[in-house]
């Protein structure tokens, strides 16, 4: 038993060190200059700049709540997509808080967009608190508000809709959704149009 | 529930099944020591390894002693681990400008990392500089799963061999593995990840100016490297707090699809590898088939209460399946399964909340980790682990018929089933008694978020979580804690080398017996009959222990949440 600690101390040693070396520096630094040189926008972030300014990510979702937007799920990231805190917000089925939080948001739902049921993502929170999308359901549902607050046509608004929705890949990998800030800047370039 | 549901769950079965050959026989080149392709490449590195480190990768050892050169390697890997948390903050590459980490956490993390569980007490963004993230874990990512996959090898040449005393060389195995196995798949799954939007950069975080115009920071850092490690080797051990939920860790619906893939393919690819070794694959296909069986009943449980949804939600007029803590790309069934293949791994990644799942959607997972992670199972601990209800099944079946058992050539006696027993003792000994405690004082009972019955399964699941080496958890859970940090510390030490060890003599008893020919009175351990009662004895002696604990957790909660009841 002595004699096996003893002639393993050596190998213990020096095999952490050089297994330190190799895939705890080597690996991720080459990684990173690979993706660097091949992906660059991706390894930083798929950051979308507009007239010199960083807007967002493609990648990650960002808070929209005023009216004038699509709006996206509640977060319990921080107050709400905060890229420094990702979180879901760990309430169990029969929480009295999630109840509680769920029939406030539904209330105020459905105050903007009366007669219709509210879609369940927009009032539960996502895993991460930084979701980027909704499902369709829920884009559609705030057409109405959204039309009526930019004063724009529906149907244009809902076309707008209709085409930012992303299919399953591959027909059945993931759900049908639409990206909020993608359809954002739809909608924005779409008012900025002259006689729109 | 869905048919594109259903078609995902296909396709993700039959495309692991169309990669276990090809996998098990790369591991089984490994097993050998056989020469790879790869080896032009990075055999230099290695021999340069075994000559800087003194070993001789031929030298055969006994159990004991490749027991002890393991054990060893992964107290030096603990303490690395320990410094670097601790000297963070006078260590380079940390942009966020971090400090060290408290003493508890720091032994906490060290030791889920070292055990292969990958509990994090801690949320990644805002606590960890890349540094810690590199040195001090992914390092732990590729060790701890070579270690899983060489104990496994030395199982297999346990049951394999034949009147000798020695099962093979740790360093060589472990080192095998990483090289020839994990390091050339991680980078090419790394540059895949890449592509598809992880970052991988040294910079901390970015500020963003909002569509809306508020100012959002998002972290950043070597992501990808991590991931694919994460992933490959069933850690589970996130770069940010949300884990594969997280749109940096895991952006859209391929490279979810492919990183559940990548939790399953070794552990798939070694039961073909067993079978080989002991001279008869169909003995692993056999295995895998009873892993598929329950694998396969935990998916359609989970994603049947997910889709169904929250009938108290329903009420207050959110319909359709239970989307809280879930993200939209990846929907109920991609959830679901997801959810089932990280607690059936070992794995512990998760991209969706456990903690907000349904009551019965969320046992499912729970119950996983406590049947020990054997259904498919972590790399190598899960075939290691299986081997041990294989025996405790042989043994049943022995008494049946009344014979000696035999399980591929080798007579399982007394001292294969005692020690086997002793083995998977540890999970309920340590998983319920340390629930009891923590449900009794002042300090476990500050943790649960949630209420009730769900509370009392926060706690349930991270102990199991914790000596099962899976590492999800229902993060509602406050663990920071010194109470919760060490004893979760302990259980995870425990769960992990104290099934180990036990499972090693097995292996160097095994190896010293003579080979028995299969004669018309064995019991046959490739047919129907046999994966019938491997699926009967895990689930029974796996499964039963933890019955009464589930009633008090998940049960009451599913019948507070079909009555309505809030906590």
């Amino acid at each position: 038993m002595n004699k096996d600690i003893i002639s393993s101390l050596r190998p213990a040693l020096v095999m952490t060190l050089l297994f330190a070396l190799l895939l705890g520096i080597a690996y991720p630094l080459a990684l990173t200059g690979v993706g660097q040189a091949l992906f660059p926008v991706q390894a930083n972030g798929s950051l979308v700049r507009e007239n010199g300014k960083i807007i967002g990510s493609a990648v990650v979702g960002q808070a929209f709540t005023s009216e004038r937007y699509f709006n996206t799920r509640p977060s319990a990231a921080g107050d709400g997509y905060d890229g420094l805190a990702s979180s879901g917000s760990n309430l169990g089925p029969t929480s009295q808080a999630l109840a509680d939080r769920v029939k406030n948001d539904i209330a105020r739902l459905s105050e903007t967009s009366p007669g219709h049921p509210v879609p369940s993502d927009l009032v539960t929170t996502s895993a991460s608190g930084l979701d980027p999308h909704i499902s369709p359901e829920a884009a559609l549902f705030q057409v109405a508000r959204v039309a009526r607050v930019r004063g724009i046509d529906p149907a244009a608004v809902r076309r707008l809709v209709e085409q930012s929705i992303d299919r399953p890949t591959l027909g059945f990998l993931g759900e049908p959704r639409v990206d909020v800030f993608k359809l954002n800047r739809r909608l924005d370039a779409f008012g900025a149009k002259p006689g729109a | 529930m869905t048919f594109q549901g259903w078609l995902l769950i296909a396709a993700f079965v039959g495309i692991l099944l169309l990669l276990t050959k090809p996998m098990g026989q790369w591991l089984f080149a490994l097993y050998e020591g056989r020469s790879t392709p790869l080896h032009r490449l990075l055999g230099p590195v290695e021999t340069g390894f075994y000559r800087l480190s003194g070993i001789d990768p031929n030298e055969e050892q006994g159990w004991r002693r490749y027991a002890v050169h393991m054990l060893i390697f992964n107290v030096v890997l603990l303490l690395f681990t320990y410094g670097v948390l601790r000297l963070q903050g006078v260590l380079p590459l940390n942009p966020l400008g971090f400090d060290g980490t408290s003493a508890d956490l720091a032994f906490n993390t060290a030791v889920s990392f070292t055990t292969n569980t990958n509990w994090q007490s801690y949320a990644g963004e805002s606590t960890l500089s890349n540094l810690s993230q590199m040195l001090g874990l992914t390092i732990h990512n590729f060790l701890s799963a070579a270690t899983g996959i060489a104990l496994a090898f030395a199982l297999f040449r346990g049951f394999a061999r034949r009147e000798t005393k020695t099962i093979g060389n740790f360093w060589a195995d472990m080192t095998r593995v990483t090289l020839y196995l994990l390091f050339p798949l991680c980078m090419i799954y790394a540059v895949f990840l890449i592509a598809n939007g992880v970052p991988q950069t040294l910079a901390g975080s970015v500020d963003v100016s909002t569509l809306e115009g508020v100012k959002q920071t998002l972290a950043l850092g070597p992501v990808a490297s991590q991931e694919a490690i994460k992933m490959l080797g069933t850690n589970g051990g996130g770069f940010f707090n949300a884990n594969s939920a997280h749109p940096f860790e895991n952006p859209n619906t391929l490279t979810n699809f492919v990183q559940m893939l990548s939790i399953f393919t070794i552990s798939f690819g070694l039961t073909w590898t067993f079978g080989k070794a002991v001279g008869n694959p169909r003995q692993g296909w056999a295995i895998l088939a009873a892993m598929l069986t329950i694998f396969l009943a935990g998916v359609t449980v989970t994603y049947w209460q997910e889709a169904a949804g929250n009938p108290i939600l329903h009420q207050l007029g959110a319909g359709g399946g239970n989307m809280e803590g879930k993200e939209v790309r990846f929907g109920i069934a991609a959830s679901a399964l997801f959810s089932v293949v990280t607690t059936a791994a070992s794995c512990g990644a998760v991209n969706a909340m456990h903690d907000s799942f349904t009551a019965l959607g969320g046992m499912i997972p729970l119950l996983n980790i406590q049947l020990g992670e054997v259904v498919v199972g972590g790399v190598g601990a899960g075939i290691y682990g299986f081997l041990l209800f294989a025996i405790l099944a042989v043994f049943v079946a022995g008494l049946m018929v009344g014979r000696t058992p035999e399980y591929v050539g080798k007579k399982i006696e007394a001292r294969e089933v005692k020690l086997a027993v002793l083995a998977i003792a540890v999970l309920p000994l340590m998983i319920l008694g340390l629930t009891a405690i923590a449900s009794v004082t002042e300090a476990g009972l500050a943790g649960p978020l949630n209420k009730g019955p769900h509370g009392f399964s926060e706690i349930l699941y991270a102990f199991t979580s914790a000596v099962g080496n899976n590492g999800s958890a229902f993060a509602g859970l406050t663990a920071n804690t010194p109470f919760y940090n060490g004893l979760l510390g302990v259980a995870m030490w425990v769960g992990r080398f104290f099934i180990i060890i036990p499972m090693l003599a097995i292996a160097g008893g095994l190896a010293a017996k003579k080979y028995t020919p299969e004669t018309a009175g064995s019991f046959p351990t490739t047919g129907v009959l046999w994966t019938g009662l491997l699926v009967g004895i895990v689930l029974i002696v796996g499964g039963l222990t933890f019955l009464p604990s589930l009633a008090l957790g998940p049960i009451a909660d599913h019948l507070a949440m079909m009555g309505g009841q809030l906590f």
